[in-house]
C-alpha cells in the first residue's frame, strides 16, 4: 500500500477586541459577572434590528490586509438558523456566499476567506456530562453573545501537526500585531478548529475529513491532530474508510470522540439577512487597514535575523512577542552603539530569567526600564561591571526598579580596575590552593577553576573573569 | 362639544389645540371615552397618556398603534399567545417619533397574529368587527387599527404593511391608508413578521392627516440599517388638480377575480381622475400576478426566521412541562402560536431548506426582481400605477378562514407593490354591495407611486379624494 500522507487545513475564530459588540452598542467583557452585558439587541427582544459595528469591520479589513486577502466590494451578511439557548435570535448573522475577504496567504499557507460573525453566547450546563444532555440545569450567560469574531479559513495546505501548531502560532503572532485580538487560546478568544484527512503520498484528491474542536491550546491542537491522523491512518491501511463527523477534544487524556448526531444534524438554512445592507467598505478604509499595517511577524523575523544579526532562535522569542520584541528595540534604540545580538542576548536570557525568577511578568510591563538595561548591558561590554555583577544588578532592576548606575555605585559592584589590588588577590588565592595550583602546573588546566572561585570570593564577583585567568596563568607561567 | 370634538381631523385638531381653542386634556379625554366604548374588538390595550406632551405638529393627538410596536413597560403581544404578558424593555422608534411630534398612544390595537391575515381573524384574542357590518372582517393584519379609525374610536392611527396589511383593512373600513417606500420609516421596535417587506404607516380619515402622520414617521434611524427617510420630507398636500399626470392600469388587471361592484366603482374613479385633467392608460405589468406566489415563499421564509425566537428560553410564554430542550421547544411553541402563523413558519422552513432553496427561494426573488423591473418601466411613462386596493368589500366573518388560498388573493393587487418596495395609499373611492347582496361597504382605490415619491402621491391622492367626496359613515347607508 501506498504510504499515506496528511491533509490539514485550520477553521479560526479570531474574538476581536472591539469597544463594543459587533450588532449592539454593549461593552465587551471577559470575566464580568454573567448577563450584565446585555440590552433588547443582544438578547433578541421583540423587534430589534442589528446595527454592524464599523470598528469591528475596521479591525477584520485589517486582518484581511495582513493575510494578503483580497475584499468583496460587496459582501453579504447571512442568516445561519438553528436553535438553541446560546443563539438568541435562533440565527446567527454571518456571512456565505459572498464573504468580506477571500484568496489570502500567510506564510506557506494559503487563505481561502476571511469573513465577519458574532459569537454565541456561553452555555453552562450542571451536571455530570457537562453537555447538554443528561444535565440537570442548563445556564445562559449572554455577555459573550454578539461579540465580533472574524472566522479565517485556510485551504488544506498543511502537512503534519507540528507544521499545523507552527503555523497557528505565526497566524496568532500576526493578529496580535495587529491589534485587534487578545488572541488568547485559554481564555477563548482565539479558537482552532482543524478538518484532517489521510491520502496516498502524491495524490491529488482529498480524502474524507473529519473535523476537530476544542482544543484550547497549541499544544493540545498538536496532539488532536496527531491522535487522528494516527486513527485515520490505522483505519485505511486497514481498510476501513473514514467517516465524515465532528470530534470533540478532551483535553484530560487526549482522547477524541464523536459530537452527538442530534446535535450534529443541522440544516442551517442559510439566507441573506434583510435587516442589513451589504457591506461596502470605501476606498479610505481600505487604504487605512492597508497603511495601518505594522511590521508583520515574518518580515521582522527576516529584519532581525539579516539586518540585525540575532540568532534563529533568539529572533523567534522575540517575533512570537510583539510586546517583547518593542521592548528589545527600545533597549537597542537607547543602547546607541551596542550591538542588537547582544542586547537580544540579555532580553531573552538574562532579563528573562531574572522575570522568571521574580515571578513572572513580560520585560514590557516589568520595572526595568529600556534605558536601565540598555546602561546596564553597556556597563557589562564596556568591562566597568563584571557579568556577574550585572546578573545581580538586573536582580535589584526586576524588584525596585531604578538607575543600574546608582545600584552599581551603592553595592559597591564596580569592576577591580586596579591591576596592583587583583594581582594581590590573585597571589594570595595561589597561596591558599595550593594543590590546584600544583595540578594546573602540571597541565590539568581545568583546576584553576578552583582559583578563579577563591578569586570570585574574596572580590564579591568585582573582578573581570578573563583578567584574573590571565593573571592566574602569568603567575602559574603558563 | 366632545361630539364635535371628535369630528375634527387630526390638521384641525392640531390646530385648533395649539391655538388655544380647544383643551387637550378635554381633546384627549374626549377620545379615551370613545375607546373605552370599543365594541368591536379593535382594542388590545387603552393606556393613559393619550394627550401626548410637547407642541409639535402633532401636539395633543391621541394616536391608536397597532399592538405590533414595542411599547417600554407596556404590553406587547403583536396578537400573540406566545407573547402574552410580555412587556418590552424599549420603545419602538415610530411611536417615539410620534411622541416628539407631540402625540400621545391611545391604545394598542387588535391585528392578526404576527400581521399574518388579511381578515383579522388570526388574533389570538379574537377577531375585530367591521364597523360597517359587525358580521364581516375588517381586513388585516392592521384591522383593529382600521375599525378603530373606521369606527370613530380613534382619530388616526399606526399600523403595519407587509404585503397589503395597511392598504386592504383601510380599503374595507372606508378610511385612508398609506403604506410608504420601504426604508422610509424605521422599523425598529416593530415586531417582525417579513423583514424585506414591512413598512410602518398611517391610517387616517383623509390623505392630510396620512402625510402629517408619515412627515412625522419618517426619517432614517441609526437604529435601522435598512432606513433611510424621505429626501425633503412627506410635505402636506395642496394640490386640487391632476393635470399633466399619467395615470396607469395593469393591462392584466383582469376581470373576473374583481367583484362587480368593486369594479363599478373603480371605473368611476378613472373617469374622475380624467375629469381632473389626469391621462389615463393601460400599462404592461406582466410579473405582476406571479406576485403572490412569490410572496408566500419569502415572507414565510423570512417569517420562519423571525419567529424562531419565540422559543420560551428569555420572555413571553414557556410550557410548563418541559423535560428536556426541545421539548420546551416545541411545546412552547405548540401552545404559542395560532394555526396560520404555524403554517407559514412550516412553508417557509421549507422554502430555505438545503436542496429547494433554489426551487422557492431563490426562484422567488428572482419574480421579485421581474416585478420590480416592469413598475420600474411602468413609471418611465406614467406618474403612477392604479388597481382597486382589494379585490372584493369587506367579506363575512368566518368566509375564508378554511381556504387559505382565497384569503391569501384578498392581497393580490397590494403584494406586487410590496414586493417592488414602492410607496401607494389605498383611498375611499365609493360603496359597493357586496356579492350575494346587503347593505354597501366601502371600496379602496390604490394609487402607486415611484420610490420615495411620497410628495406626489400624497398630492395627487388628495386631488382625488376631493374629487370623490366619500363621506359616508359606518351605520348609515350613505351615499359616497
Amino acid at each position: 500500500m501506498a504510504e499515506l500522507e496528511a491533509v490539514i487545513g485550520l477553521e479560526i475564530h479570531v474574538q476581536l477586541s472591539t469597544r463594543t459588540k459587533m450588532f449592539c452598542g454593549c461593552a465587551l467583557s471577559f470575566g464580568d459577572e454573567p448577563n450584565v452585558h446585555t440590552c433588547p439587541v443582544c438578547l433578541a427582544h421583540p423587534g430589534v434590528l442589528p446595527v454592524p459595528n464599523e470598528e469591528a469591520v475596521r479591525y477584520a479589513l485589517r486582518i484581511a490586509a495582513a493575510l494578503e486577502c483580497e475584499v468583496a466590494p460587496r459582501s453579504i451578511f447571512h442568516r445561519k438558523n438553528y436553535f438553541y439557548p446560546d443563539s438568541p435570535k435562533a440565527y446567527q448573522i454571518s456571512q456565505y456566499d459572498i464573504p468580506l475577504a477571500s484568496g489570502g496567504r500567510l506564510g506557506e499557507v494559503r487563505i481561502h476567506r476571511a469573513h465577519l460573525e458574532e459569537d454565541a453566547a456561553k452555555t453552562i450546563h450542571l451536571g455530570e456530562s457537562g453537555r447538554i444532555h443528561g444535565s440537570g440545569v442548563s445556564l445562559v450567560d449572554f455577555n459573550r453573545g454578539g461579540t465580533p469574531l472574524v472566522e479565517i479559513v485556510t485551504e488544506p495546505d498543511l502537512r503534519c501537526a507540528a507544521d499545523a501548531g507552527a503555523w497557528a502560532r505565526l497566524l496568532r503572532t500576526t493578529v496580535r500585531q495587529l491589534g485587534v485580538s487578545d488572541v488568547n487560546m485559554e481564555e477563548g478568544s482565539l479558537r482552532v478548529d482543524a478538518n484532517v484527512s489521510v491520502r496516498p503520498a502524491g495524490s491529488a484528491e482529498l480524502g474524507t475529513k473529519t473535523e476537530l474542536k476544542n482544543m484550547n491550546s497549541f499544544r493540545f491542537l498538536e496532539r488532536g491532530i496527531e491522535a487522528e491522523l494516527a486513527r485515520q491512518g490505522e483505519l485505511v491501511e486497514a481498510g476501513g474508510t473514514v467517516v465524515q463527523e465532528t470530534l470533540h477534544f478532551h483535553p484530560e487524556d487526549g482522547s477524541l470522540t464523536p459530537l452527538r448526531s442530534k446535535e450534529e444534524a443541522h440544516d442551517y438554512r442559510y439566507f441573506p439577512e434583510p435587516d442589513l445592507v451589504p457591506l461596502a467598505p470605501s476606498e479610505a478604509m481600505l487604504r487605512e487597514a492597508r497603511e495601518s499595517l505594522p511590521e508583520l511577524p515574518e518580515a521582522r523575523m527576516r529584519r532581525y535575523e539579516g539586518e540585525l544579526g540575532l540568532s534563529a532562535d533568539h529572533a523567534a522569542q522575540l517575533v512570537a512577542e510583539p510586546e517583547a520584541a518593542a521592548y528589545f528595540e527600545a533597549v537597542c534604540e537607547a543602547a546607541g552603539a551596542l550591538e542588537p545580538r547582544v542586547v537580544a542576548n540579555w532580553v531573552t536570557g538574562e532579563l528573562a530569567a531574572a522575570l522568571r525568577q521574580a515571578d513572572g511578568g513580560g520585560p514590557a510591563d516589568s520595572k526595568v526600564e529600556p534605558g536601565a538595561l540598555a546602561a546596564l548591558v553597556g556597563m557589562v561590554q564596556e568591562k566597568r561591571i563584571s557579568h556577574g555583577s550585572g546578573k545581580q544588578v538586573l536582580a535589584t532592576l526586576v524588584v525596585d526598579g531604578g538607575d543600574p548606575a546608582e545600584i552599581v555605585e551603592r553595592e559597591g559592584l564596580a569592576q577591580i580596575s586596579d591591576s596592583g589590588e587583583l594581582e594581590a588577590i590573585v597571589a594570595a588565592a595561589i597561596d591558599a590552593n595550593p594543590d590546584a595550583a600544583e595540578q594546573v602546573r602540571s597541565g590539568n588546566r581545568k583546576a584553576i577553576g578552583a582559583i578563579v572561585g577563591a578569586v570570585m570570593k574574596e572580590t564579591k564577583g568585582r573582578a573581570d573573569g578573563g583578567e584574573v585567568n590571565r593573571l592566574i596563568g602569568e603567575k602559574l607561567g603558563l | 362639544m366632545s361630539s364635535e370634538l371628535l369630528e375634527l381631523t387630526v390638521a384641525q385638531a392640531v390646530a385648533r389645540i395649539a391655538a388655544g381653542e380647544v383643551s387637550r386634556r378635554e381633546y384627549a379625554e374626549a377620545w379615551r371615552e370613545r375607546a373605552a366604548g370599543d365594541d368591536l374588538n379593535a382594542y388590545l390595550l387603552r393606556t393613559e397618556d393619550g394627550a401626548g406632551e410637547g407642541e409639535g405638529p402633532l401636539g395633543g393627538i391621541p394616536v391608536a398603534v397597532k399592538d405590533i410596536f414595542c411599547t417600554e413597560g407596556v404590553e406587547t403581544t403583536a396578537a400573540s399567545r406566545i407573547l402574552a404578558g410580555y412587556r418590552p424593555p424599549y420603545t419602538a422608534t415610530a411611536v417615539r417619533s410620534l411622541r416628539e411630534a407631540g402625540a400621545g398612544v391611545l391604545g394598542k390595537t387588535n391585528m392578526d397574529e404576527f400581521a399574518m391575515g388579511s381578515s383579522n381573524e388570526n388574533s389570538a384574542f379574537g377577531p375585530v368587527m367591521n364597523p360597517w357590518d359587525r358580521e364581516r372582517v375588517p381586513g388585516g393584519s392592521s384591522g383593529g387599527s382600521a375599525a378603530a379609525v373606521g369606527g370613530g374610536l380613534a382619530p388616526c392611527a399606526i399600523g403595519t404593511d407587509t404585503g397589503g396589511s395597511i392598504r386592504q383593512p383601510a380599503a374595507l373600513c372606508g378610511i385612508v391608508g398609506l403604506k410608504p417606500t420601504y426604508g422610509a420609516v424605521s422599523r425598529y421596535g416593530m415586531i417582525a413578521f417579513a423583514s424585506s417587506l414591512d413598512q410602518c404607516g398611517p391610517l387616517t380619515r383623509d390623505v392630510a392627516d396620512a402625510a402629517l402622520l408619515l412627515e412625522a414617521l419618517q426619517g432614517h434611524d441609526p437604529c435601522d440599517s435598512t432606513s433611510v427617510g424621505i429626501e425633503g420630507g412627506a410635505g402636506g398636500p395642496g394640490r386640487e388638480d391632476l393635470k399633466g399626470l399619467r395615470f396607469a392600469v395593469p393591462a392584466e388587471l383582469g376581470g373576473d377575480s374583481i367583484e362587480p361592484g368593486v369594479r363599478e366603482v373603480f371605473d368611476a374613479t378613472l373617469k374622475r381622475i380624467e375629469g381632473l385633467g389626469g391621462e389615463v392608460a393601460t400599462a404592461p405589468l406582466p410579473h405582476a400576478e406571479h406576485g403572490i406566489s412569490a410572496y408566500y415563499v419569502i415572507a414565510p421564509a423570512e417569517a420562519s426566521s423571525n419567529l424562531a425566537r419565540y422559543d420560551g428560553v428569555r420572555y413571553g410564554l414557556r410550557a410548563e412541562r418541559a423535560g428536556d430542550l426541545l421539548e420546551m421547544y416545541e411545546s412552547t411553541r405548540a401552545e404559542g402560536f395560532g394555526d396560520e402563523v404555524k403554517r407559514r413558519i412550516m412553508l417557509g422552513t421549507y422554502a430555505l431548506s438545503s436542496g429547494y432553496y433554489e426551487a422557492y427561494y431563490g426562484r422567488a426573488q428572482r419574480v421579485r426582481t421581474k416585478i420590480a423591473a416592469d413598475y420600474a418601466a411602468a413609471f418611465e411613462q406614467f406618474d403612477f400605477v392604479v388597481t382597486p386596493t382589494s379585490p372584493s368589500v369587506a367579506f363575512r366573518l368566518g368566509e375564508k378562514t378554511d381556504d387559505p388560498l382565497a384569503m391569501y388573493m384578498s392581497d393580490f393587487f397590494t403584494v406586487p407593490i410590496s414586493l417592488a418596495g414602492l410607496p401607494a395609499i389605498s383611498i375611499p373611492a365609493g360603496l359597493a354591495e357586496p356579492e350575494g347582496g346587503g347593505p354597501r361597504l366601502p371600496v379602496g382605490f390604490q394609487i402607486a407611486a415611484p420610490a420615495f415619491a411620497e410628495r406626489r402621491l400624497l398630492d395627487a391622492a388628495h386631488a382625488l379624494e376631493g374629487e370623490i367626496g366619500f363621506d359616508a359613515k359606518p351605520g348609515g347607508d350613505g351615499d359616497g
